[in-house]
Formats: C-alpha cells, structure tokens, sequence
C-alpha cells in the first residue's frame, strides 16, 4: 500500500472511531493502534493474573468460612477476569504463549499495586475497599472503548468486580469496629495503602506520554488526574464514616472547588517501583514463573490424553 | 518444556430455555471436554447459562471486512423487502 493510501484508510478509521463505531478483530487498523491495544490489554490481563498473588497468600489463614469463601469467589474471578483478557488480546494476532513470555522475562508490566505485601489480615480488607475501588475507577470507562473485544470482557469484568470493593470494605467496617488492635490493623492497613492506590490511577497528566491517543482511541475517557480526584472524593467519606484516617495531614475539603486537596505523592517511590524495586517485585515473578515452569508436565500430559484419545476415536471408526 | 500448546475454543452460551446460543468469548483447552469444563468456570460462575457449546476456532469460517461491500450491499438496494414500501390508504385496517 502506498504511503497516501495509508493516509486515507487512517482518516476514515479515527472517523469511525470518532462516530462511536467499534472495531472488531478483522477490520483494518493502524499498526499502532494494534501495538498499543495489545500493550494496554495484555498489561491489563497480567495485572488480573499477578493480582492474585497477595490475596492468595491469605486465603488459608481468612478468619471465618464467611470470609473464606468470599475471597476464594474473588481470587477466582481475578483469574477469570486475567482469561478474559488474554483471549480478547489474542484476536489482535498475538499468541497466549508470547503474552506469558513478555511477563515471565520482564518486558510486559503489570500494575505496580502488586509489588506491595500482604502482612496483616487487614490487608485483604484495604486491597478490596481502595485497590478495587481505583481499579473500578480505571476501567468502568473502558466499557465504551473502541475495540469491541476489549470493551466486551471489560463489561463483564466490571459487572462481577462490585462485590470486591463491597466485601474488602466489609472487612474494614468490622475490624474499625473490634478490639483496639483490629482497629489498629485497619488503620495501619490503610496507611500503607492509601499512597500506593493514589498512583494506581497512573502518572500525573503533564507526565503521561500516551493520554491525548488513547482519549482519541476511546482507552481514556478522563484524564489520570481527575480519576484520581474522583477517587479521592469518595474514598475519604467512606473512610470517616468508619472511623479511620486517611494518612494524609494536608487533605482538605476545598469549599470553593467542592473537592479534597491533597498532599504531594511520592513519585519516585512510584517510578522505583515500576522499574522493579518494589519489596514484592521479585517474589511475584519468581511465584508467576515456577507457576508456568511447574505445570508444564501437566499441559503436555493433558494434550498427550487428549490426542490419545482422538486416535482411539479415529481406530474405532476404522 | 511443554512442546505442543493448548487450541483456542470458542464459547458459546444459551442462558436460559428459549434464548439462542451467543458468543461470550474464548479459552484454551487440551480437548472439547476440558474446553466444556473450562468453560463453564470462566464464562457462567454465576449462573449466566444453561447450556454451553465449544467450537475449536480453527473451525470457524468468517466473512472478510474488506469485502463487506459485494457480501452486504446487495440488500442495501431491496428497500422492497420491507413492508414499508408498499403504499397503502389509511382506512386500511390490520395489515
């Protein structure tokens, strides 16, 4: 294809895109398009997968069958939300098996939240109640995408994540209101996640390199600022109505603005950890890894049955 | 290592007696009867189905996009297939 005929294929692709029209798999699309979708929703599905890990950890240790269950329920649609996504990945031409080897060997990332540890029971309670909670922020816009398989998983995704953020904050209602020490857990819980959730809704806007495309391909409806704001805003009521502290000593109520300020995030911690030195960073790749590695003989001894069994079929029918 | 990867499913879900099947998306599994299991734990966990089919993908035949124009335009012009285009007086009454 000629230069200028790419040209033109490309105007009328951003005026679909602009008439709200989807993009479904077989259709032209620029090649950035495909690289930044397959970017955005691989890294999406690899966060859905190593999200997992920190819950996991406390599975066995949930201190009633009510919660037991319940976080079971969530760690298993965090796995069928990772699914989702890499099948919708897929159709933009990239393999399950180079999804998985872009995240075992570092080139993909996930998000950065899961780079932090699990260490008290209250934990669970925080990830549901803010790491949810931004996560639902991110991706109910996502839902009008404009490339149809995307906007479709996430659909489902959002439908099921409701219960997550409910049964963390759940959690943090009933240790605000036990003993001094699960109060205490709770508020140590939200101290340490408070700042780490704020970066979840991603660089500020004068640093991030690819807001202006993705508003124009539909990956962003609003910028990383004011879903932060947004955030905020209807955490920190949640968090007074129960009786803990949002670990910030300049959070104010802006009358004129009728929103919170708030105090300078680190982010140099932020960018430390996306680059790899977050306490858990190692762990998690290392868990992800041996996961992979440990349960090859089980995927070759699934297909050497199902292959026996087809040649068996094929005897019969001889 | 492993030497020969999973095939990708397709999946579709009837959920509920009188309503068709409808693709909900897809997975990989080493044979149709995992791809049914696989199935119905990804796609129906909380109760979105009462029946599911897999298709191995492969086995999908599907139209091109840039060939949209001699698939679907010939219908564009048969306005005449549609009850609207027959001129009728107003008394006319069930019809």
């Amino acid at each position: 294809m000629s230069e200028e005929q790419i040209k033109s294929l490309e105007e009328q692709f951003e005026a679909r895109i602009a008439r709200d029209e989807k993009i479904e798999p077989k259709d032209w699309m620029p090649e950035k398009y495909r690289k930044t979708h397959i970017r955005q929703m691989s890294q999406h599905a690899h966060s859905e997968i190593v999200g997992m890990l920190p819950e996991g950890n406390w599975i066995t240790r949930a201190p009633s069958l009510r919660r037991k269950v319940a976080l079971l329920a969530k760690v298993q649609d965090e796995a069928g939300h990772g699914l989702y996504l890499y099948s919708a990945t897929e159709t933009l031409g990239i393999s399950r098996e180079e999804m998985y080897e872009q995240l075992h060997t570092g080139k993909a990332k996930y998000s950065s939240i899961f780079n932090y540890p699990t260490v008290t029971w209250a934990d669970m309670g925080a990830i549901g109640w803010l790491v949810d909670g931004a996560a639902i922020i991110n991706q109910v816009p996502l839902c009008n995408t404009s490339y149809g398989p995307y906007a479709r998983a996430m659909i489902r995704v959002c439908k099921e994540e409701s219960f997550h953020q409910r049964q963390g904050y759940e959690i943090m209602i009933k240790l605000a209101n036990g003993t001094l020490e699960q109060k205490e857990m709770a508020q140590d819980a939200l101290n340490r996640w408070w700042w780490p959730s704020l970066m979840m809704l991603g660089p500020t806007d004068a640093e991030s390199i690819h807001t202006e495309q993705s508003m124009k391909w539909k990956l962003k409806r609003k910028s990383n600022d004011d879903l932060r704001q947004q955030f905020i805003d209807q955490t920190v009521p949640q968090a007074e109505l129960i009786g803990l502290t949002i670990p910030d000593p300049d959070l104010k109520w802006n009358e004129e603005r009728q929103s919170y300020d708030f105090g300078e995030i680190d982010w140099d911690e932020f960018w430390q950890v996306v680059k790899g030195h977050g306490p858990m960073n190692k762990e998690r790749m290392k868990a992800r890894v041996n996961a992979w590695e440990n349960g090859a003989w089980v995927r070759d001894a699934a297909m050497a049955h199902a292959e026996k069994k087809q040649d068996r079929k094929e005897k019969k029918a001889v | 290592m492993s030497t020969k990867n999973w095939p990708l499913w397709e999946v579709f879900v009837r959920s509920k007696n009188g309503l068709e099947h409808r693709h909900c998306g897809s997975l990989h599994a080493a044979d149709e009867e995992m791809a049914l299991e696989n199935a119905r734990d990804v796609y129906t966990r909380r109760s979105e189905g009462v029946s599911i089919w897999v298709v191995e993908s492969k086995h999908i035949t599907a139209s091109n996009p840039e060939n949209n124009g001699e698939m679907f335009e010939p219908a564009q012009d048969k306005v005449y297939r549609h009850p609207t285009f027959y001129d009728l007086p107003d008394e006319v009454k069930h019809m």
